[in-house]
């Protein structure tokens, strides 16, 4: 039933309708965004992909995740409309990338890039039992030191 | 300068002016920077300097910074940089703005 709505309605997809769009938003959405943040330590909801964001901000999160060597879990937004509206209802937070942590929402580009310049980044990953990749560099370096 | 600016960002710089009583404010756009038309009013990048972000969580000024531009951003803003920071943390800073990442021609598609 759903699906024939949305079907229906696709020839009309306009920027004039798309404000209105989110009325038939799959009810279920938030549900599944939910199990996605909780079931996972790391979530990224951004522009593309890892290996091809569409969208600078979005690049910027996974260079730093990158840095980090974090795993995580990342999903388009771009190719799910639905999720792209759901995720910013769900959230409270207008734009895209994303970030969330042990089923909480960190924050998008800025503060992701602050925390990482702040070093509260690597004590976020601490507590969710992720060792960032720059902590291990560092022990390293001490180890060869002494 | 001003007399550059648009409609959107003039209505931005008011807004968190009026809302946040900010004692240095920087409402800059970017959408030059990306896959839009010339003048667009699209990507947005401000400085807020406020005290009343004293005592606030960096993702709590966020949301303050957001939720004053509430009607921009579901009227075509579709990305906003957020620099918020208390008097204090910006005389002690250094006062540099890096310019936002390079598009990657995701917009709108």
């Amino acid at each position: 039933m759903n699906t024939l709505i949305r079907k229906s309605f696709r020839p009309f997809l306009n920027s004039t309708i798309r404000a209105s769009c989110r009325t038939f938003a799959d009810v279920n959405i938030n549900e599944k965004i939910d199990k996605i943040v909780k079931d996972n330590k790391v979530v990224v909801f951004m522009k593309g992909v890892p290996d091809a964001p569409r969208c600078g901000f979005s690049n910027a999160v996974v260079q730093i995740m990158r840095m980090h060597a974090v795993p995580y879990v990342s999903h388009d937004v771009l190719s799910d409309e639905n999720l792209r509206q759901g995720i910013k209802e769900y959230s409270n937070w207008p734009t895209i990338p994303q970030v969330f942590i042990n089923g909480e929402f960190v924050g998008g580009c800025d503060i992701m890039l602050q925390m990482h310049q702040s070093g509260e980044l690597v004590e976020e990953l601490k507590k969710v039992g992720i060792q960032s990749a720059l902590l291990t560099a560092e022990q390293f370096k001490k180890e060869e030191k002494k | 300068m001003s007399s550059e600016s648009g409609v959107v960002a003039n209505s931005i710089r008011n807004k968190l002016q009026t809302a946040l009583e900010a004692t240095h404010l920087d409402v800059i756009n970017e959408s030059y920077m990306h896959n839009v038309p010339k003048g667009s009013e699209t990507h947005f990048k401000v400085v807020v300097v406020s005290d009343k972000f004293d005592g606030l969580a960096l993702i709590k000024r966020h949301r303050l910074v957001n939720d004053i531009l509430k009607e921009e951003l579901q009227n075509g803003v579709h990305a906003l940089s957020i620099v918020a920071k208390t008097t204090k943390q910006w005389d002690e800073s250094e006062k540099i703005i890096e310019s936002s990442p390079s598009c990657r021609g995701g917009f709108g598609k």
